[in-house]
């Protein structure tokens, strides 16, 4: 298990570098010396379950959070300071809009509160309504929006100062899966254009798809970092996995899964194998113990297998 | 399953703490003002102020003058307060409708000169006779009519021997002559009736029942010296009156958005950018100071469309006024919405503070029908202080410079709320 790994780099101003950060709400430690850095133009993805710590570390990387310890620096700049504001951009979980408003009125009115006037801001707004596909729909009040063009406007306001850094709360909370398709294109595109990003999910397929490094966060703590394939090589070489599902799982079958080194989880068990003969000696020992088989499958590990692996829970949590 | 319905509703109403103080507390304070107001308690009855004037100085003038201050329900007085420790001269005829015009008190009586001569007369009026004249304020349109009746009674109380004597007189001259017998004993009563009147004044007591009330022997002459050419008299007061008072509804609520804000995250978006607290906090009071200006111009320009009020020429002072009321309401606002976490607490508690401060600072009734302790509280509220400054400005025509006071104490209070306001708002600032 990797302990708050720091990836290093040689360069000062990195778009985003974290230290020792820590912060506490009374006896809950929500963040617990998290140590990270974020190299320019990469997509870092925070993966964990509700309530790990992602939301803080994001908030306390714009400034709204003021950590008990640790710091963090924008290019070279305090998280609070002026520079280090001007230099991210931050779409937050809830929808942070002003419902009344239209779309354009609501990006008129963030981008202003960045300091945008007269042409710069009229053509920002102009950029953010066609990277959000809202163009359209410019003049209609947000509360008329579909539930993804809400969305998709709450990252373009995070976004109408054009960050170099940008910083991406879930997204996807609460979005059908075509409206999650158009935002993963429209992160893409940042992306391509080389903007920096940490982007926190808990959706492994979201952090497999978008992100170059991901750090998987639980209780306040980094428990691993790097590719997704070095995550996965990190926890289980070149092991697969097996998932075998029970007729009746009872406490027989889950002393049994205990005893051969798997989990058992609503009633579907997890073996790590080395080979793939292993699952014949598997068929046969389940049999022999009488456990009925309902189904089995193999299938290479992935970020949850490495996440169970790593916590004992599922990702969902 | 009735039972848990109920049960489930009163769990519901003791954790909502807004609701419990509309249900409970609004209700208490709104009985104990109006009862302190109208429940006829001995020591808080309203006394009417009464200037009175005394040109004649006759025997019966004296009297007059004596048995009005002698009245409970009256405040009389003959002279203003002593300024910086120095007795001031008894009101004059002018001085006297001066103070009725500034407001020091709703009326003042002048008794002229030749009042004693003829000081009773019943029947019909006699244009050579004496005439009290009754300056008022029809603003206020209790008092004159109190003093009118008391007026009457305390002719009769004060002076029974005159009362006396004049009726005879009127019997002699209608009833064909009193013989020689009847004048006699006529004059004999009415020896008895000033002799007890004598004994009377030197113990102070009253010689007639104190509800004696019968006709109107003394002449009064009636005038308007405030409001006499406005065509309605009470629009200006109810336009500010109730104005100040939605204008704190508006405020609260615009305010609100604040709450709005943090609720849905907003707030904390708006936070992260260039916006400080404190910009954030002066763009929202700027909104909220505009809304409520706004609101008082609609108001006024109504009452000048529709009720004929007086606008035009009170431009300036209304302008100054209406700023200074609108800057404390909007600051006022800000604090309510500060002092709250929820926009659902937000709602029952302006509603509770903002119908108390409206039924003690004279948006609902004219302070002057309350006793005095509650006028004087009544000053701790924006509502009187605003009402006070657009009488004195519609009312009565006072220059821009008198309203020193008023506008000093509103704009004062706001920069207190705002600053209490702003203070609380540290919270949202960062967690």
């Amino acid at each position: 298990m990797a302990s708050s790994p720091v990836v290093s780099n040689p360069i000062s101003l990195l778009p985003l570098q974290i230290d020792g950060l820590v912060k506490r709400f009374g006896d809950l430690t929500a963040v617990n010396g998290i140590t990270l850095e974020l190299n320019a133009g990469e997509c870092l993805g925070l993966l964990g379950p509700n309530g790990a710590g992602k939301s803080t570390l994001i908030r306390s990387i714009v400034g709204r959070v003021i950590p008990d310890g640790g710091t963090v620096t924008v290019f070279g700049d305090r998280a609070d300071s002026a520079g280090a504001r001007a230099a991210l951009g931050w779409v937050p979980q809830e929808l942070a809009l002003y419902p009344k408003l239209t779309c354009r009125e609501n990006l008129g009115a963030f981008g202003q509160y960045y300091g945008l006037r007269g042409a710069a801001l009229q053509q920002a707004i102009e950029w953010c309504l066609g990277w959000a596909a809202l163009t359209d729909r410019a003049h209609e009040p947000v509360q008329n929006l579909s539930g993804g063009m809400k969305r998709r406007l709450n990252m373009a306001a995070g976004l109408i100062h054009r960050p170099k850094v940008i910083l991406m709360d879930e997204p996807t909370v609460g979005v059908d899966p075509q409206s999650r398709n158009r935002i993963f294109e429209m992160i893409e595109t940042l992306h391509a254009e080389g903007v920096s990003m940490i982007y926190t999910t808990h959706y492994m397929e979201e952090a497999e798809r978008l992100c170059n490094r991901i750090a998987i966060v639980d209780h306040g703590r980094i428990i691993a970092l790097g590719t997704r394939d070095e995550l996965v090589r990190n926890s289980f070489a070149s092991r697969s996995e097996v998932l075998a599902r029970f007729a009746n799982a009872d406490d027989g079958v889950a002393a049994w899964v205990e005893q051969r080194g798997g989990i058992l989880e609503d009633g579907a068990a997890r073996f790590t194998i080395v080979h793939a003969t292993e699952v014949a000696d598997l068929l046969d020992a389940a049999s022999r113990a009488g456990h009925e088989l309902a189904d089995i499958s193999l299938r290479k590990p992935n970020l949850e297998s490495v996440f169970l692996k790593l916590t004992g829970r599922e990702l969902r949590d | 399953m009735i039972r848990a319905i109920v049960r489930t509703a009163f769990i519901g109403l003791r954790r909502d703490r807004g609701a419990l103080a509309l249900s409970f507390i609004l209700p208490i304070a709104f009985f104990t003002i109006f009862a302190v107001i109208f429940g006829g308690r001995r020591d808080t009855t309203p006394k009417v102020s009464l200037l009175l004037v005394d040109e004649d100085h006759s025997t019966a003038s004296q009297r007059l003058v004596r048995g009005l201050e002698h009245e409970g329900s009256l405040k009389v007085k003959t002279k203003p307060a002593p300024k910086q420790g120095v007795e001031q001269a008894d009101y004059t005829a002018a001085t006297a409708e001066a103070a009725v015009k500034a407001g020091d008190a709703p009326v003042a009586l002048i008794i002229p000169h030749g009042f004693g001569e003829n000081p009773i007369s019943f029947g019909a009026p006699d244009r050579q006779r004496a005439t009290i004249q009754l300056l008022k304020d029809s603003s206020d349109m209790v008092a004159p009519q109190v003093i009118t009746g008391l007026l009457q009674k305390v002719a009769m109380t004060a002076m029974p021997d005159i009362m006396a004597q004049q009726g005879s007189k009127y019997m002699d001259e209608y009833a064909g002559g009193f013989t020689p017998e009847q004048r006699q004993r006529i004059e004999a009563g009415l020896a008895q009736l000033r002799e007890r009147e004598s004994t009377a004044n030197a113990s102070g007591e009253s010689v007639a029942p104190a509800d004696s009330n019968a006709g109107m022997p003394i002449a009064v002459s009636a005038r308007d010296v405030v409001g006499e050419n406005k065509n309605n008299p009470m629009v200006s007061f109810y336009a500010a009156a109730i104005g100040v008072m939605f204008l704190l509804f508006t405020s609260s609520g615009a305010a609100g958005s604040l709450l709005d804000e943090a609720e849905s995250g907003t707030l904390d978006r708006v936070l992260s950018s260039r916006v400080t607290m404190g910009t954030l906090l002066a763009g929202k009071l700027c909104y909220s100071w505009l809304l409520a200006f706004s609101q008082l111009v609609l108001m006024f320009l109504w009452a000048w469309l529709v009720f004929k009020l007086d606008f035009i020429p009170h431009i300036p002072g209304f302008v100054v006024m209406g700023l200074s009321t609108a800057f404390a309401v909007g600051a006022f606002g800000m604090l309510l919405a500060s002092i709250c976490r929820t926009r659902g607490q937000l709602g029952p508690l302006s509603t509770l503070v903002i119908l108390i401060m409206s039924s003690i600072g004279g948006s609902m009734f004219p302070r002057f029908l309350m006793p005095e302790a509650m006028q004087k509280a009544g000053l701790l509220t924006i509502n009187a202080w605003a009402i006070d400054g657009f009488t004195k400005v519609f009312w009565r025509d006072e220059p821009i410079s008198h309203l020193w006071p008023q506008v000093l104490v509103l704009l004062g209070a706001g920069v207190v709320f705002f600053a209490i306001a702003r203070r609380l708002a540290r919270r949202w600032e960062y967690s």
